[in-house]
């Protein structure tokens, strides 16, 4: 596609690398359709095309961001559908966090928006602060029901039953039973830790029984506030992961960073990126990067033993956006699922975002409910008797929604292969 | 450049009024009116061709459809139709005093009747979800565009629509039975139904084809047909195009009619691998992909034939598809060539022309002098089965003169078209892009007698202006063309 940039403009790193993403978009439509915004809203501005578009606009006319751009943004959910589908290789992925971090900075929002923004940002990335705010949101959840359908009454529904804290839940080293195989780092999250502990532990298990040393190393991965387009904050969380991964790497060294919320997971592949023009940074951020790797990914690669309980049952897996758009990886989940002798189904439209996508949920509640709702039918359909998903932005999403247990992925393949059956399964 | 129609200063001061006149028709959602948010409108496949738009209306029913277009009339607005704004010749370009009445927002698909084989969706439904939605049932919906995925079945109707699979099927033409339109006046109106002939004119056959030119498609069904019980893809390289096309000629001439019969030369079998990993061969210069259908062994026995016709011609490369995933791959190559090109061009610019299949060679040589004379790459994908020449010219918009070159390239190669005894367009529509090249085809006489079946539509000229037609003389002045003895055609039309 045609640009207008000037060489001035284009003397910016950013603008520059932005520059290139849009003259790859030629303008087919072909994204269009397996964008969740568009298929719900039927208006150019709210599919890929139309925020390419207008993102080109903002960047050429280097002016601030206006009400109408930051609004079309603002709906993009993230979930990368667009990158999967252009033919072109259009890496709509850097165009959007341009554009977000552009919008952070030139525009200024009303102050209810403001202020969620900035406390999500607050919150979320630090699992005290979340724990502690659910706990009050719990106390305010019987109220839910006179507030009008929306932002805060979102927030009140994500307050179920916060769990406490997991015993095995704890930054530290796990040693591998038995002969030790490899030795990986596992990010232990923030949002995450609080509302699921179960995941890491069942993670944790699941690595030592197969000989694989587990360092488990704290910290946000920087994505929620990076999607809020908050740069600063975003690369500082980074940057604490990368010198402790770094430690890790240049001590006892590993084999992989092992990532198991498919959300952090596509952040943490793309520290090269984001740190790219950092020259403190950018050398071990690439380092971080390549040696990243879903959970999925690093157990396909243990050879796990035939499973030895809990075959026979039904599983209807939800691929997450950052799973299957932002990490490619469509393969691996399901295959680890069968050969633990579990029956998977797909749900139709797998390709749609289920409207959690980090925040997105609590600031876009109308679409997002819409799609929690399409996505729960569809997983609904597929008749199975548990969904298992790779994701725990998805896990919450859809919990109440989908009529049959949610648990991650990575729980079943521990408990197929010797862990204790997922808690969410109940004794059904 | 093509030059639009002048805008009418009048329509354009009233720009705020219209949209407040739109808004007690339509959800205020639904129309948009501030020129930075109406820029994502301003151009479809055809980027070449940009034009903020007067005002966007997205109305959601059929009534607002009508109540628009009949308010529209009174005012005497124009209208330019969108589907998708995937067309390649511009047939969905804005027009600066018209407004773009998109169906983005027609997504339900209002009945699936297995009995009739019909399926009955409104136009904003894709081509794709047709398919998709009666696929577990063990059927689907013949023509594929290779836009399939994003273009609308309003615009496949509006632009006659083909694809890969069109050889064997027949076009969008051949497999709409029925559609609801509402008229440039605002008149709702229902032509054919679940059935193959209805009585009287074939009103359907007239639109299916017309470009927005005659009104806004609201309703489409469609025919579907069962799946064939076997379908395997077979790819063959050969070392020249002109080797592929004496084999497509060939296994045309011995009686096979494939399901699809498709060709990419190097430049195209590159850029769409890269995006794929189908496994297509990257050393040859031309690669056809065959698919044969149909029960098992006559898919096998028909494979045999076409395997020993392309060694006959030097094929080089030959491996069949062994399962339905591998034959969705080779496929996916070919669908996604035309945007994968945009790997290794900034730009193209799409030709659509149809030759005699037996002139191949010689177009295919002759567009290599002009690639040569141009000084632009070009990369080419055919619908080989059907004469149906697609070459994609290469060329970067940002360089100063490139895009002017690159459309005299086009008029050329469509030029050949035409003289070796073939057709402007084969299934993107005449739009903008081939507008004045319509002379070149078709004399006074035909170009008179197309514009009198759009007045019988569209009085007052308002529906998809300055597409299609090279005059713009009212509907009152028929036969006032004059033609100068072919010298030069029509040197006193008035152009824009
Ligand atoms: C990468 C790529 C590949 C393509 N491959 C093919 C191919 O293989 N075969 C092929 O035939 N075409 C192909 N096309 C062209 C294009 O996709 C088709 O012409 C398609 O039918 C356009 O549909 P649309 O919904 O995008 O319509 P638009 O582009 O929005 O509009 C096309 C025309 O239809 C009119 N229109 C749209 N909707 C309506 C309606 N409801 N009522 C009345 N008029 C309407 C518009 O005014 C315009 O004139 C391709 C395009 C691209 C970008
Ligand atoms: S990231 Fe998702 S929501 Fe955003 S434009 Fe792409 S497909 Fe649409
Ligand atoms: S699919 Fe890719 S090239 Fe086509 S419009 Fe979307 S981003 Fe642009």
């Amino acid at each position: 596609m045609q640009t207008n940039f000037t060489t001035e403009q284009l003397a910016d790193p950013d603008v520059a690398a932005s520059e290139k993403i849009l003259r790859a978009c030629v303008h087919c439509g072909f994204c269009t359709a397996t964008c969740p915004t568009y298929v719900l809203l039927g208006d150019e501005l709210d599919s890929p095309r139309g925020r390419i578009y207008l993102i080109k606009q903002m960047l050429e006319e280097g002016k601030p961001a206006t009400r109408d751009v930051t609004t079309h943004l603002d709906r993009c959910l993230s979930c990368l559908a667009c990158m999967t589908t252009c033919p072109s290789g259009v890496h709509y992925q850097h165009l959007i966090d341009h554009a977000r971090a552009h919008v952070e900075e030139t525009y200024r929002r009303p102050w209810h928006d403001r202020t969620l923004r900035a406390l999500l940002a607050f919150i979320l990335p630090h699992p005290k602060r979340f724990r502690v705010a659910l706990l009050g949101a719990a106390l305010a959840r019987p109220f839910r029901f006179v507030l009008p359908p929306g932002r805060l009454r979102a927030m009140l529904d994500m307050a179920r039953d916060v769990p406490g804290p997991d015993a095995t839940d704890r930054d530290g080293v796990f040693p591998a039973l038995g002969r030790r195989r490899a030795r990986v780092a596992l990010l232990a999250g923030c949002a995450q830790r609080v509302l699921a502990p179960s995941i890491n532990a069942a993670t944790i298990r699941l690595l030592t029984r197969h000989g694989v040393e587990v360092v488990v190393t704290g910290g946000c991965c920087g994505a929620l506030p990076h999607h809020l387009g908050k740069v600063d904050p975003s690369h500082e969380l980074a940057a604490s992961l990368i010198g402790q991964w770094v430690a890790e790497l240049d001590g006892e060294g590993l084999d992989a960073i092992v990532v198991n919320a498919s959300g952090c997971g596509t952040q943490v592949k793309d520290y090269g990126w984001m740190f790219r023009d950092d020259p403190a940074l950018a050398k071990d951020a690439a380092r971080v990067s390549l040696l990243a790797r879903d959970i999925t990914e690093f157990v396909t690669t243990l050879d796990l033993p035939a499973p030895s309980q809990g075959s026979g049952l039904t599983v209807a897996y939800h691929s997450a956006c950052s799973m299957q758009h932002g990490q490619k990886i469509t393969r691996e989940p399901k295959a680890l699922l069968q050969a633990a002798g579990f029956t998977v189904r797909e749900p139709l439209d797998a390709h749609l975002c289920c409207g959690s996508a980090g925040t997105y949920n609590l600031l876009q509640p109308a679409i997002a409910s819409q799609l929690k709702a399409r996505k729960a039918a569809t997983l609904a359909a597929t008749g199975a008797d548990l969904m298992a998903t790779g994701n725990v932005g998805c896990m919450t999403q859809l919990a109440d929604a989908v009529g049959m247990p949610v648990v991650h992925t990575v729980e079943l393949l521990d408990w197929a292969t010797g862990g204790p059956r997922p808690e969410a399964l109940g004794s059904r | 450049m093509i030059a639009m129609p002048k805008p009418d200063p009048q329509i354009l001061a009233r720009r705020q009024a219209i949209a407040a006149q739109l808004r007690t028709l339509l959800p205020a959602s639904s129309v948009i009116a501030e020129t930075e948010r109406m820029r994502a409108y301003e151009s479809d496949g055809l980027t070449a061709y940009r034009q903020v738009p007067l005002v966007v209306a997205l109305p959601e029913t059929t009534q607002q459809v009508a109540d628009v277009l009949r308010w529209a009339r009174r005012e005497g607005i124009k209208i330019v139709p969108r589907g998708a704004g995937t067309s390649l010749s511009g047939g969905a370009l804005p027009v600066a005093d018209a407004i773009v009445l998109g169906l983005g927002k027609f997504k339900a698909v209002l009945d699936i009747d297995y009995a009739n084989r019909t399926v009955t969706v409104q136009p904003g439904v894709t081509n794709l979800a047709i398919s998709n939605a009666v696929d577990a049932a063990g059927f689907y919906y013949a023509p594929d565009p290779s836009s399939q995925i994003a273009c609308t079945i309003g615009g496949n109707v509006a632009e006659n629509s083909g694809g890969v699979h069109c050889l064997k099927y027949g076009l969008t033409t051949n497999n709409v039975l029925g559609l609801e339109f509402v008229t440039p006046e605002g008149e709702i109106v229902r032509i054919g139904g679940k059935h193959l002939d209805s009585p009287g004119y074939d009103l359907l056959g007239l639109l299916t084809g017309s470009e927005g030119l005659l009104g806004i498609v609201t309703e489409v069904t469609v025919r579907i047909l069962q799946k064939p019980e076997t379908a395997r893809a077979l790819l063959l390289g050969f070392a020249s195009a002109e080797q592929g096309g004496d084999c497509v000629a060939a296994i045309i001439a011995a009686g096979i009619i494939p399901g699809g019969m498709e060709m990419m030369d190097r430049p195209a079998i590159h850029a769409a691998e890269a995006f794929v990993q189908a496994g297509y061969p990257l050393d040859v210069e031309a690669l056809l992909i065959v698919e044969l259908d149909g029960c098992a062994a006559e898919v096998d026995h028909l494979i045999g034939r076409v395997e020993a016709i392309a060694a006959l011609h030097g094929v080089v490369v030959s491996r069949v598809s062994t399962t339905e995933a591998e034959r969705l791959r080779f496929w996916a190559g070919r669908k996604a060539a035309f945007p994968a090109v945009g790997r290794i061009s900034p730009d193209y610019y799409c030709m659509d022309g149809t030759i005699p299949r037996a002139a191949l060679p010689r177009v295919l040589a002759a567009m290599r002098d002009m690639s040569a004379k141009y000084g632009l790459g070009v990369a080419n994908v055919f619908h080989a089965g059907d004469g149906n020449l697609h070459p994609l010219i290469l060329y970067d918009a940002n360089v100063p003169g490139e895009l002017d070159r690159a459309e005299a390239f086009g008029a050329d190669i469509l030029k050949l078209c035409v003289d070796v005894g073939g057709v402007l367009t084969g299934e993107h529509g005449v739009g903008v892009e081939k507008r004045d090249l319509m002379e070149y085809q078709f004399d006074a006489v035909d170009l008179e007698q197309q514009h009198r079946l759009k007045c019988a539509f569209d009085v007052d000229l308002r529906f998809n202006p300055g597409k299609v037609f090279p005059t713009l003389h009212r509907c009152a002045e028929e036969g006032r063309v004059h033609v100068h003895r072919g010298e030069t055609r029509f040197p006193d039309l008035p152009r824009f």
